[in-house]
């Protein structure tokens, strides 16, 4: 790890921005510019239907009731007018009142927010440590963590359950959001040093002659520097823990303090007379999340490329 | 629910601000400690809550875990290797395991082949296009595996033939003329293992995509051009120049989906939860933990996951090492 390194951009195969993650079409790739064959659309375009289509056959059953959703496809509604204008919002004010999914929205909510917010800040000087900081064991510790990243999370779930019992935690938002400030972690730490390992050193170097502590680089130069990769994890994490199902039946389980998913996976296990309820809970499930992920894309992409491939 | 938004409001404000004390006096700490020293502990107290938090959630529960995998059930009394010996002679686990190593051969591959097919096409249109298919392919990597459980229901869904389908599939094959089809219940040639596989990769095909579509556009262009002035075609240019060039790409990407396809947990157990012959070793974990109450096997189901996970993390280490040094 070198000082010259760090300012010449490492040797991955990745460009700076990607036309996928902002300026289009500045580098096109492989293949020469405008050159579109129609097969090339026409199979492209195959493949997004057949990626959309079931999202969208979900979508349509949420609008419809429950005689209708059990006993005809939701491509019936193109086909049979009347099918169509039986459309229904009953589904989604039903799923609230029957399965009671507005208190599973706040605690994923409850869930989600603290567990993501929490690690970051932990992660972030811990990264600061490694990448600026010299010490004996650092590479161990590191190489430790690297290791962890393989580690799933699993093998933690019966000894943590039972200290909890003794604790008496279970069923409580803290042994979740615990669990998942614990579990993130290492990843947290990974991708927010490979990151700050980017971070031109001459900065540090020029700060530590001015006289700042470590404490003051941190705040005042490194944190603020690393606010894209920061975002990244955030989106990370926000999206697993959102999604999470197993650690939220382990630790949470069903009842008052259920996230979205669990209350989603029983309506799942209600066959047939639940289903078009099934397709509204699923669909608000997925609101908060793909809202979260349509807007910060370009930053999930870039942590996900620093996080994966190195940065 | 009112006191639970203020719940969590304070533990995001209490959490932040706890954090910036504590870091505020482990620093103010150091500092009391007389010249020298105070350099050699600062950098440990600064990990000193990440590690705790690692130490805490993953390490000593990975040691525990290893412990009750000898104990029995209820982790009361060692029984030796018996859970071990008990769960691989059952022929119930050894289907898991095949099932387990089904998923591993699949599903990394298939989405590297996808991701690589989707990625290389989509290169080829114009930036608004490109950007547009690239989105709609990303974004079940948002939907979350048991949301996509309730979406796929309706792909597999099937209704007695004297009924109307509901599900896509056999809406499909009935409007062909066809018999409906219980899909997930054909265990045979693991077909229903392959659907539920499908649903992986529906999730993770977007993610291959991306990170190998940037490393395709950083491929050097004069490298391309040499190659085209010489004459080569478009197969060769792809896979003698190219793809030998995004190789670390490719190899993240597999690795990043075998850890993915490993843990799966939630697609089986929304779907299936592991009958009809699609059991994997996570699913039979959760099952083996909170169906039979017995944490020995749970654990030592976890501890051959952990086995098989050994070559994935010295390589992962190794790796590591290799741009660390050319850091």
């Amino acid at each position: 790890m070198s000082g010259t390194q760090a300012v010449t951009p490492t040797p991955v195969q990745l460009p700076k921005e990607t036309p996928y993650a902002g300026k289009a079409g500045r580098r096109r790739g492989v293949a020469e510019v405008g050159k579109s064959p129609l097969w090339v659309r026409i199979v492209l375009a195959l493949i997004c239907i057949a990626w959309v289509v079931p999202t969208f056959g979900l979508a349509i059953t949420s609008f419809r009731g429950q005689e209708d959703a059990t006993t005809s496809g939701w491509w019936t509604i193109f086909t049979t007018p009347a099918n169509f204008t039986r459309l229904t919002f009953e589904n989604y004010s039903e799923v609230f009142t029957r399965a009671n999914m507005g208190e599973a929205f706040v605690n994923s909510l409850a869930i989600t927010i603290p567990a993501t917010i929490i690690p970051i800040l932990i992660a972030a000087f811990a990264a600061y440590a490694f990448t600026f900081m010299q010490f004996p064991g650092r590479d161990l510790l590191l190489i430790v963590i690297v290791g962890l990243l393989v580690v799933p999370t699993q093998v933690a779930l019966v000894p943590l359950l039972k200290i909890y019992g003794t604790l008496g935690m279970n069923g409580t938002f803290p042994a979740v959001w615990l669990a998942h400030v614990g579990f993130g972690m290492p990843l947290a730490v990974y991708i927010i040093r490979n990151y700050m390992a980017t971070l031109p050193r001459e900065v540090i170097e020029s700060a530590k002659i001015d006289g700042a502590s470590h404490f003051q680089t941190f705040w005042k130069l490194i944190l603020p520097m690393s606010t894209p990769v920061l975002a990244s994890f955030a989106i990370f994490q926000f999206l697993w823990v959102w999604n999470d199902l197993l650690n939220a039946l382990v630790f949470v389980g069903p009842g008052n303090n259920q996230p979205l998913t669990i209350a989603l996976v029983q309506l799942l296990g209600q066959q047939g007379q639940g289903w078009q309820l099934l397709t509204a809970g699923g669909l608000f499930t997925m609101i908060v999340p793909i809202l979260v992920f349509l807007s910060l894309q370009r930053y999930f992409v870039r942590g996900m490329t620093a996080g994966a491939v190195k940065g | 629910m009112t006191i639970k938004v203020l719940n969590a409001l304070l533990a995001v404000l209490g959490g932040v601000a706890g954090a910036i004390v504590l870091y505020y006096l482990l620093n103010k700490l150091a500092e009391l400690l007389p010249g020298k020293w105070e350099d050699r502990v600062k950098p440990y107290l600064y990990l000193l809550p990440a590690l705790a938090a690692i130490g805490l959630y993953l390490i000593y529960p990975t040691i525990q875990t290893f412990v009750y995998s000898f104990a029995n059930a209820r982790s009361t009394e060692f029984v030796g290797f018996d859970n071990y010996i008990n769960l691989l002679g059952s022929s119930g686990f050894q289907n898991t395991l095949f099932n387990t190593f089904l998923w591993i051969l699949i599903v990394p591959a298939g989405a590297i082949i996808l991701g690589l097919l989707i990625a290389t096409l989509a290169d080829r249109l114009k930036p608004k296009g490109e950007k547009f298919s690239k989105t709609l392919i990303f974004l079940p990597m948002a939907i979350g595996a048991v949301s996509a459980g309730a979406i796929w229901r309706f792909v597999y869904a099937s209704n007695p033939p004297t009924q109307d389908q509901i599900g896509l599939l056999n809406g499909i094959v009935t409007g062909f003329g066809g018999e409906p089809v219980n899909w997930l219940q054909i265990s045979g040639f693991r077909f229903n293992s392959l659907l539920l596989m499908v649903m992986l990769l529906w999730l993770q095909a977007g993610f291959a995509m991306v990170l190998l579509s940037a490393a395709i556009k950083g491929v050097p262009t004069e490298t391309l051009e040499a190659a085209r002035l010489d004459g080569a075609g478009e197969g060769a240019i792809f896979f003698r120049i190219v793809i030998p060039q995004i190789r670390t790409t490719l190899i993240t990407v597999f690795i990043t989906v075998l850890i993915g396809v490993l843990k799966t947990f939630d697609i089986v157990y929304v779907m299936t939860n592991g009958n009809f012959n699609t059991n994997v070793i996570a699913v039979d974990f959760f099952n083996q933990l909170f169906t039979n109450n017995n944490a020995g096997y749970a654990a030592a189901i976890v501890v051959m996951l952990l086995i098989i996970m050994i070559p994935v993390l010295v390589f992962q280490v190794r790796q590591f090492r290799a741009e660390e040094a050319a850091r």
